[in-house]
C-alpha cells in the first residue's frame, strides 16, 4: 500500500516537472543563445576585460550598467552571477527585479532590504562537479532601473552602504540620466556601446547555423541595418523570419523583403514616392523598366494631401514614416545644407509631438509640408 | 437581430476576402505550433479583430467563440478600486486596459501573471498555451507597456499576447522588438465594392453599382462605416435606387458650419459665436482633436493655395498644445484666432508679424 502511494507521488512529481519545462523549440532564441559566460559576450571588449578580473578576484563593486536596448546589459550580469555561483547557489544568492514585477518604494523597503540583510549561506559542493568562486556575497540585479521612481532610488542609497559587506547591487537602465545622482556615484559605471556590424553577423550565423536554417549574407546585412545595433532585435526578427519561411508550404528560403515586413519598415518605394511628391529628387540608379515614374508633380497643397492620406490608410506608423523621411533628406546629395537644416528642424519637432501624442495625420502632413516648403525655397 | 456588420462578419480565415497573403501567413503560423507574440496595427475599420478573431478560431477550434463576459476589480496601489471589464472563452482572454486609465499597469501586472502562471487544464485543448488578447494597445501608459516587456519573455511557455492598436508610434521599441508586426492596411476601394456586393448577395438583394461606389468613396477606407452607411440606406430606400444622400452626422454638419463662419467673417464678434458652437460640440462628446482636423480640413478647402499649409501648420501646433494643456477650449479658439488674423493679413496685405 505504502508503496504504491510513494510510486504515484513520484509519477505525479515528475509529470509536474516535465509540463513546467519549455520545450526548447518553442523558446525564444533570444532566451534560448542567451550567452553562458561572459567570454560568450559579442562585443563590449572593455567591459568583459573588466568583468573577468573580478572572477578572479572575487570582488566586485556595485556596478551600474547603462546602454541601448538590445546590448547585452542584462546577459552580462546574469552570464556573470552564473559563473560566479554556479547553478545551485545562483537562486538564493541573486535576486533579480524588472519592471515586471512591483517596485515602489514598499518593496526596496522591504523585499530587497530583507533579501539584502540575509547573510549567504557557506557555499556547498556544486552539483555538476565544477569549481565556482562563490564569493561571500549575494547579487541584487535591478533590470530597467530607470523606471524606478525617484523614491524608490531614495530608499536604496542607504540599504546600498549599510550592506555593502554581504550584498552588491547591479543597477541596469537604459538612460544614465535617469538615476539619481547620490545613486550612480555609488557604482562604478560600465557603459555598452551599440554593437558593430562585424560581431552581430558573427553572432547571427552563429545562430543560424545552430538553428540549420539557410540564411544569405543580404538577409543578414538587411538584419543589421533594420535593427541598428539592437542585437536582440535582429535576432527576434530572424526567428519570426524562420517561422514565417518554414510554416508557408513549399517551405521558402528567406528574402531580405520580409525581414523589411516583418520589422514594420515602410517599402523604399513607398517612401521615395513620397519624397518626389514633396520635391526632393530621387536617382534611382536601378530603373530599368522605362515606365514613367508613377508620381510627378512638384509640392503642391492637394497631392501631398493625397499622399498622407494614403499613407494613413495603408496603416504606416508616423514615427516610421519620419524616420526614414530623415534618413533620405539627411544622405541626401544635392541638397545644400541649409535646406537640410531647415528640415532637420521639422522632424525633431514632429518626433516630439507625436511623442506627446499628437495626431498622427496631423503631423505627417505638417512635415511635408514644410519639408516641401524647406525644399523649394 | 444583429447589425449585418456583426451578422456577416467572417468567421475564419479561409473565409476573409482581402489581404490574402496575410490569411494565408497567419494559418500557416497557427498550424505551426510555435506561434509567436504578435501585434496588429491598422486604421480602423481595416478588420484588425476580424483577423484576430479568426486567427483564434483558426487555433483552437469553435470552443473561442464559447464567450463569458466577467467583471473584474483590481486594487490599486493606494486601495483604490477599479473595475475591467474582461471577455473570456476557455484559451483566451481579452482585455481594454485603457478603461482603467492611470492604474493600467497594475492591470496588466495582476491579470498577466494570474493568467501566466496558471496552466492550460484542459487536456483536449489543441495549443498548451492561452491567447492574452489587448486591445487599444497604443494607449497603454509608458509603466504599463514596461510591465509588459520581461512578461513577454518570461512566460512564453504558458501564454501569447496579441496587441491590437492604430499604430505603433506610441507603443515602446521594445515591445515592437518582441512582437511579430502584421500590418493590416485599409482595404482598397474594388475590394470594398466586392464586400458590399457580397454582403447584399448573401441578405437577398442587389446592390446598383451607383449606389456601391458612392457608400465606398464617403466612407474612407472603413469597412465598418461602409457596412453601416449600406444598411441605414436600405432602411431608407430599399431599392436603393435614384439619387442617394448619405446622411452626414450631426457633428460633421455642425463643424462644417464653424468652417464657413470662419472663412465668411474675421471679427471679434464672429469668435464669440464661434466659441459657442465649440462648446456645444465639446458638451456632445466629441474629441476636440476631431473637431480640429474636421473644421481645419473644411476651411483649407475654401481658402486660397498660399494659405493651405500655414493654416494645417498651426492646426498641428494647436492640436499639440491641446494635448499637454488642460483645458480644449482655448488651443480651439487659438487656432481659430489665428487662422482669422492669417486670413486678414492676406487679404488686406497688413503686416501684423509684430503680433506673433
Amino acid at each position: 500500500m505504502a508503496s504504491s502511494f510513494f510510486a504515484a507521488k513520484a509519477t505525479s512529481s515528475s509529470k509536474l516537472t516535465s509540463k513546467q519545462r519549455v520545450e526548447p523549440a518553442l523558446q525564444p532564441w533570444v532566451e534560448k543563445y542567451r550567452p553562458k559566460t561572459i567570454d560568450d559576450i559579442s562585443a563590449q571588449e572593455h567591459t568583459v576585460a573588466v568583468l573577468r578580473k573580478t572572477l578572479t578576484s572575487t570582488n566586485l563593486p556595485h556596478m551600474l550598467f547603462y546602454g541601448p536596448p538590445g546590448t547585452g546589459k542584462t546577459s552580462t550580469i546574469l552570464a556573470l552571477a552564473r559563473q560566479l555561483f554556479g547553478p545551485d547557489n545562483f537562486r538564493n544568492r541573486v535576486l533579480e527585479l524588472n519592471a515586471s514585477d512591483e517596485r515602489g518604494i514598499n518593496i526596496v523597503r522591504d523585499k530587497i532590504k530583507n533579501f539584502a540583510r540575509q547573510t549567504p549561506r557557506a557555499e556547498t559542493v556544486a552539483s555538476d562537479g565544477k569549481v565556482y568562486p562563490c564569493p561571500p556575497y549575494k547579487i541584487i540585479i535591478l533590470d530597467e532601473a530607470d523606471s524606478m521612481t525617484q523614491d524608490a532610488q531614495g530608499a536604496l542609497r542607504r540599504i546600498m552602504e549599510t550592506y555593502a559587506r554581504i550584498t552588491r547591487f547591479c543597477l541596469v537602465c537604459n538612460y544614465v540620466t535617469r538615476i539619481i545622482e547620490p545613486l550612480a556615484s555609488r557604482c562604478s559605471k560600465f557603459r555598452f556601446t551599440p554593437l558593430d556590424s562585424d560581431s552581430a553577423a558573427l553572432r547571427l550565423s552563429h545562430i543560424a547555423q545552430a538553428e540549420e536554417i539557410d540564411v544569405d549574407k543580404a538577409v543578414i546585412d538587411e538584419l543589421i541595418s533594420t535593427s541598428a545595433g539592437d542585437l536582440r532585435r535582429a535576432i527576434t526578427y530572424l526567428q519570426s523570419a524562420s517561422r514565417l519561411s518554414s510554416s508557408s508550404t513549399p517551405a521558402t528560403k528567406i528574402k531580405p523583403v520580409d525581414i523589411q515586413e516583418i520589422a514594420g519598415v515602410v517599402p523604399t518605394a513607398v517612401i521615395e514616392d513620397f519624397a518626389r511628391i514633396l520635391g526632393i529628387e530621387v536617382q534611382n540608379d536601378m530603373v530599368v523598366d522605362d515606365s514613367p515614374p508613377r508620381v510627378d508633380g512638384r509640392g503642391g497643397f492637394e497631392p501631398i494631401k493625397k499622399y498622407v492620406k494614403f499613407l494613413m490608410r495603408e496603416g504606416y506608423s508616423a514615427t516610421q514614416i519620419i524616420s526614414q523621411v530623415h534618413d533620405l533628406v539627411t544622405f541626401h546629395p544635392t541638397l545644400n545644407g541649409r535646406k537640410k537644416s531647415k528640415c532637420a528642424l521639422v522632424f525633431a519637432e514632429a518626433d516630439k509631438a507625436l511623442c506627446d501624442g499628437a495626431d498622427e495625420e496631423l503631423w505627417v502632413m505638417e512635415v511635408g509640408l514644410r519639408v516641401n516648403k524647406a525644399v523649394l525655397s | 437581430m444583429s447589425l449585418w456588420v456583426d451578422q456577416y462578419r467572417p468567421r475564419s480565415l479561409d473565409a476573409l476576402s482581402y489581404h490574402h497573403g496575410l490569411s494565408e501567413r497567419l494559418k500557416a503560423l497557427a498550424a505551426s505550433g510555435d506561434f509567436p507574440h504578435m501585434l496588429f496595427y491598422g486604421p480602423s475599420g481595416a478588420g484588425k479583430k476580424t483577423r484576430i478573431s479568426c486567427t483564434l478560431k483558426q487555433l483552437f477550434g469553435s470552443g473561442v467563440e464559447k464567450l463569458k463576459i466577467d467583471q473584474r476589480v483590481f486594487l490599486s496601489p493606494s486601495k483604490r478600486k477599479i473595475e475591467i471589464n474582461i471577455v473570456q472563452s476557455n484559451y483566451h482572454i481579452e482585455i481594454t486596459p485603457s478603461e482603467a486609465g492611470n492604474y493600467d499597469r497594475v492591470v496588466i501586472q495582476e491579470l498577466l501573471k494570474e493568467i501566466a502562471q496558471t496552466q492550460q487544464v484542459d487536456m483536449g485543448a489543441k495549443q498548451r498555451f492561452k491567447v492574452v488578447i489587448i486591445n487599444e494597445a497604443d494607449s497603454l501608459s509608458r509603466d504599463a507597456q514596461a510591465a509588459l516587456r520581461r512578461t513577454m519573455e518570461k512566460y512564453m511557455s504558458n501564454m501569447r499576447i496579441i496587441l491590437c492598436a492604430n499604430s505603433t508610434s506610441r507603443l515602446i521599441a521594445p515591445i515592437k522588438s518582441r512582437c511579430l508586426l502584421m500590418r493590416v492596411a485599409a482595404p482598397s476601394e474594388d475590394e470594398m465594392l466586392a464586400v458590399l456586393q457580397s454582403v447584399a448577395r448573401r441578405v437577398g438583394f442587389d446592390l446598383p453599382p451607383e449606389a456601391g461606389t458612392k457608400i465606398v468613396e464617403d466612407s474612407n477606407g472603413n469597412l465598418r462605416k461602409a457596412l453601416l452607411v449600406l444598411e441605414a440606406l436600405k432602411m431608407q430606400s430599399p431599392d436603393l435606387t435614384g439619387p442617394l444622400s448619405i446622411a452626414k452626422p450631426d457633428w460633421e454638419v455642425y463643424c462644417h458650419k464653424v468652417a464657413d463662419l470662419i472663412v465668411s467673417e474675421q471679427s471679434p464678434a464672429r469668435v464669440m459665436e464661434v466659441r459657442t458652437k465649440f462648446y456645444e460640440l465639446l458638451s456632445h462628446c466629441i474629441p476636440p482633436t476631431v473637431i480640429l482636423k474636421t473644421v481645419a480640413e473644411r476651411v483649407v478647402d475654401k481658402v486660397d493655395e498660399s494659405l493651405k499649409a500655414d493654416i494645417m501648420h498651426w492646426a498641428a501646433f494647436y492640436e499639440v498644445r491641446m494635448r499637454n494643456g488642460n483645458k480644449k477650449i482655448y488651443h480651439l479658439e487659438a487656432w481659430v484666432v489665428k487662422v482669422m488674423s492669417l486670413y486678414k493679413q492676406f487679404f488686406y496685405n497688413i503686416d501684423m508679424s509684430e503680433f506673433d
